[in-house]
């Protein structure tokens, strides 16, 4: 059952662009995941020389010990992820579409787990978009219970492991237990702070940007500010994104080789690097997560201006 | 003259070709709006060993060459980013050579055997004009004028653009329609009457429909601040040639990778 990746470094000429990541010296042996009881349990992986990773590949304390090929510094601060192929992952199996998405919240707890080992500060995913609702009626009730199960199972976990949870999107339309939930979440990790977890549920880049504009066009009919006041920053403060001192996210992963972002953070995206996964996405796991922050890493952000 | 005729027979024959093509393309679905980040002038004048600027002058001939090929394919909208507000952070001499050189391509636009006339292109010029020097206000307001009878195809200019200067502008315009009818019910802000709709009319690039493909040149990933809210559903698509390089063959896969994911994407929508 297990299985060989042997990374190689692949064309950059006419392909439409993926990746561009220096080859990985590494061999890496990858057994299924269903192995894995955490993520932190990665020392199944085996380096070339056959020698297992030293006991620092754990996080320990403070330090983020980052896997070789990594930089510290070009480490991105905040990482956006749509979390597309659970569906896909199921058909292709034969398996119903509910363990799709099971296997998928598996995905997500190793990426998170990840996120804390390498010190990423805030990870904001794609748990549901507002353009999701017309599915059939049984899929997003079985999508919003397991979104209120893991919050439960791992509601505990998040506080031990010092994860701060965050929702945007408009929670009203979930059923009440749920925001309930998801407010005392909130509240109770309130003050965590090695990883923001941003989950967003009931979605959308463009009516993020439309509810900022009602807020402020709300001030202004109050009197507090001007039209003209109005500037790019004013608009940055009242999204949804505020919750956080870093709203933009430094690099987008999606996976499922779809080449879209499909409404997500549109304003956020501004300077963001893009990375289109081709793997499914609970089948991401810890090679794949490198790679993308690999060629992260590779990459030269200018914001407009020039490199010197 | 033997080298002229020749010239033109080329010419023609590739034309001919790219006409078999689009037959043959246009059975599938077709992108109606085709948008450009044209990434890696510079970096090909580099590696040519050119001197500086002309990197820019290579890019204008692919573009030449692109608009060409687009219209061919009865591609009706282009959008293309030719300078972002974030680009004047850039040296002062750069800055100058850059505005020139669009000076004088504007200016071209208008005159008669240019392309714009010979495919019935009615010329847009997005973003902060308010921003640029005087003469290359006026001249984008005089292609602007004299193009404004064609309607064959589309061509949108974004100069002087970023998207969130676009965002914020459209949400200025809208608290501003908004100021005296706005309803003071604050307890409910989805009773608030401004929606998607409401910013989206006052977007600079209301003018066009939502783009299907960014091409963005050079291998790079990233938006850059370019049609952040109209790409919600675009397909990104960011092959590794150099824009100056780049050729028919690229527009091609572009839109072959397009009519790949239409199947796909219109299951999703018909979810929606």
């Amino acid at each position: 059952m297990a299985f060989l990746s042997l990374h190689l470094n692949p064309s950059l000429s006419s392909s439409p662009l993926r990746i561009r990541c220096a080859p990985r010296r590494s061999l890496v042996i990858k057994l299924p995941s269903q192995v894995f009881s955490s993520a932190t349990a990665s020392g199944n992986d085996v380096m070339l020389n056959g020698t297992p990773p030293p006991p620092s590949h754990y996080a320990d304390g403070n330090s983020a010990v980052l896997p070789p090929g990594l930089l510290r510094e070009l480490m991105p601060r905040h990482v956006a992820i749509i979390m597309d192929g659970n569906r896909r992952w199921a058909r292709m199996r034969g398996l119903p579409v509910g363990l799709g998405y099971e296997a998928g919240v598996r995905a997500l707890r190793r990426t998170v787990e990840l996120c804390c080992k390498w010190d990423v500060r805030v990870l904001t995913v794609f748990a549901f978009s507002s353009d999701n609702w017309f599915r059939p009626k049984v899929e997003t009730d079985f999508l919003m219970g397991l979104l209120e199960r893991g919050l439960r199972n791992e509601l505990q976990r998040f506080v031990r492991e010092d994860v701060r949870i965050s929702l945007i999107g408009d929670s009203s339309k979930l059923l009440k237990p749920l925001q309930v939930l998801l407010a005392d979440a909130m509240e109770i990790t309130k003050n965590n702070s090695r990883l923001h977890l941003i989950i967003a549920v009931n979605y959308s880049g463009q009516s993020d940007m439309v509810q900022a504009c009602q807020k402020l066009a709300l001030k202004v009919k109050d009197g507090l500010i001007e039209p003209e006041d109005i500037n790019e920053f004013s608009v940055e403060r009242e999204l949804e994104t505020n919750c956080t001192d870093f709203p933009y996210p430094d690099l987008l992963i999606r996976t499922s080789g779809e080449l879209r972002i499909s409404n997500f953070l549109l304003w956020q995206l501004a300077y963001t690097e893009l990375y289109f996964a081709d793997s499914l996405w609970p089948d991401f796991g810890e090679d794949e997560f490198l790679e993308a922050l690999c060629s992260f890493q590779k990459r030269q952000r200018r914001y407009g201006g020039r490199n010197s | 003259m033997e080298i002229l005729r020749a010239t033109q027979l080329f010419e023609g024959l590739g034309s001919f070709l790219r006409r078999c093509l689009f037959s043959v393309l246009s059975v599938g679905p077709f992108p109606r709006h085709i948008a450009f980040i044209m990434d890696g002038n510079r970096r090909f004048a580099k590696n040519q060993n050119l001197e500086q600027g002309s990197g820019h002058k290579a890019g204008y001939s692919a573009l030449m060459n692109m608009l060409k090929y687009c219209y061919e394919l009865e591609v009706k909208y282009i959008t293309i980013y030719a300078f972002s507000i974030e680009n004047f952070k850039r040296r002062p001499e750069e800055v100058e050579s850059t505005m020139k050189l669009m000076l004088e391509k504007i200016e071209a636009l208008v005159e008669e055997k240019s392309i714009v006339n010979r495919y019935g292109v009615r010329v847009y010029f997005i973003g902060n004009l308010s921003l640029l020097s005087e003469p290359v206000k006026l001249a984008a307001k005089r292609a602007m004028d004299a193009t404004s009878g064609n309607s064959k195809a589309v061509l949108l200019i974004c100069i002087a653009y970023t998207s969130t200067d676009e965002i914020m502008h459209a949400v200025e315009e809208t608290c501003k329609e908004k100021k005296d009818g706005l309803r003071v019910d604050r307890t409910d802000e989805n009773e608030s009457n401004i929606g998607v709709m409401d910013i989206e009319k006052h977007m600079y690039m209301a003018v066009a429909p939502d783009p299907d493909i960014i091409i963005r040149t050079s291998g790079e990933t990233r938006l850059s601040n370019f049609l952040l809210w109209q790409s919600a559903s675009t397909l990104l698509y960011s092959p590794g040639v150099l824009w100056p390089e780049i050729g028919f063959r690229h527009l091609v896969k572009a839109i072959m990778e397009y009519q790949r994911n239409f199947a796909y994407l219109e299951k999703k929508q018909k979810l929606c």
